[in-house]
């Protein structure tokens, strides 16, 4: 019972006959840190709403001065590749070494890429 | 000026703190859900950090050579000073919330106030809690307002827990001759100008809550002088004292 695209396709979805329990939704936090460029994905939180998810990701995820800015995204709004689409999505590349750009020489001027 | 009323100040800044971050710990691993079990232990957590400037500064100040943790650790209730809506129990969690607004209300007022004191030691503890208070009172406030404006169950709760708190907000606002000195030196705000900023800022809240605010300006008093503490401290201490009490000294 997996819904394709969720971020978790290997848990089960709800049976939707059970009674359904009040639980707050699920939020993906990610966590730009002191010194890096991007948000990175750090875990994952309930809370009933967007306001809520980032307190509490500032609780639960900032408190040995990790970040200095937080994300927070509604896990079901995540679409994800599915784990039985492996083969076919990421095999083919295997391969093909020569698609790193890793042959070229780097003129010093250009700096650090 | 005596240094005897800066002490007592003090003490009750750090005992505020000490007796309500105790309070807040006892939700530690048993609050609803996870992220308020983690935010409440952070919340707890900061208020004793603030506890070892106070009272570490009311040692200093005493000059008997007392350290934060012998005033934490060693005095009995009669010697603490910190108001009874610290105290009082946690009840459900509609109720530690509704405890945790009205003190952070009051407490980001004060400490607000206090970064203009003219005791430079002073003035920089109040720098450095303000910055965490501030967030203290934005969380326990979304919190009053989410329960408050929730469900018809929740509701009754907030209500019940405002109902049962609301006596002991007076006490923060009503000056004794210990806050009159220290207003007098410049050290700490004259309380009753505090009020109307406390007022509106809660009526605010409430109003988002949908909660009435009880119609009385009774308040309970004799916790910041010491005269008369509820009977929870007792109880309290002997949980938060016993280790201490058992083995005096011990340290890891």
């Amino acid at each position: 019972m997996s819904a394709p695209n969720s971020a978790y396709p290997d848990i089960p979805e709800a049976q939707p006959e059970k009674p359904k329990r009040h639980e707050w939704p699920l939020w993906e936090i990610f966590i730009r840190g002191q010194h890096g460029m991007s948000h990175r994905h750090v875990g994952s939180l309930h809370a009933p709403d967007a306001e809520m998810a980032i307190k509490n990701a500032r609780d639960v995820y900032t408190r040995r001065n990790e970040g200095v800015s937080i994300w927070a995204v509604e896990a079901r709004h995540i679409a994800a590749s599915s784990p039985g689409d492996k083969g076919p999505f990421y095999e083919p590349s295997e391969s093909k070494v020569y698609r790193h750009p890793t042959f070229f020489d780097i003129p010093d001027e250009v700096g650090a890429m | 000026m005596s240094d005897k009323a800066t002490f007592e100040f003090l003490c009750r800044m750090g005992d505020n703190t000490l007796v309500l971050g105790h309070r807040v710990s006892e939700w530690c691993g048993v609050a609803p859900v996870l992220e308020e079990d983690i935010a409440l232990a952070n919340t707890a957590l900061d208020l004793i950090g603030q506890t070892q400037m106070w009272l570490g500064l009311a040692g200093e100040i005493e000059g008997r050579g007392r350290t934060a943790d012998d005033l934490a650790m060693t005095r009995d209730a009669w010697d603490f000073r910190n108001v009874l809506l610290a105290e009082q129990p946690n009840g459900d969690f509609g109720q530690t919330m509704m405890r945790q607004f009205l003190f952070d209300a009051w407490h980001l007022a004060m400490l607000q106030a206090l970064t203009r004191s003219c005791d430079t030691r002073v003035a920089e503890i109040a720098a450095k809690a303000v910055k965490e208070v501030r967030y203290h009172v934005e969380r326990s406030g979304d919190t009053v307002i989410g329960l408050g404006d929730g469900t018809e169950e929740s509701h009754r709760r907030m209500q019940a827990a405002l109902d049962l708190l609301w006596p002991y907000v007076g006490e923060m606002f009503i000056p004794d001759a210990v806050d009159d000195a220290m207003a007098e030196a410049g050290i700490a705000p004259d309380l009753t100008e505090l009020r109307a900023g406390f007022d509106s800022h809660v009526g605010s809240v409430m109003e988002a809550a949908t909660l009435t605010i009880p119609d009385t300006d009774f308040a309970h008093k004799g916790g910041k002088s010491g005269f008369r503490h509820s009977e929870h401290l007792g109880h309290m201490l002997t949980q938060m004292q016993w280790l201490q009490r058992a083995y005096p000294g011990a340290s890891w």
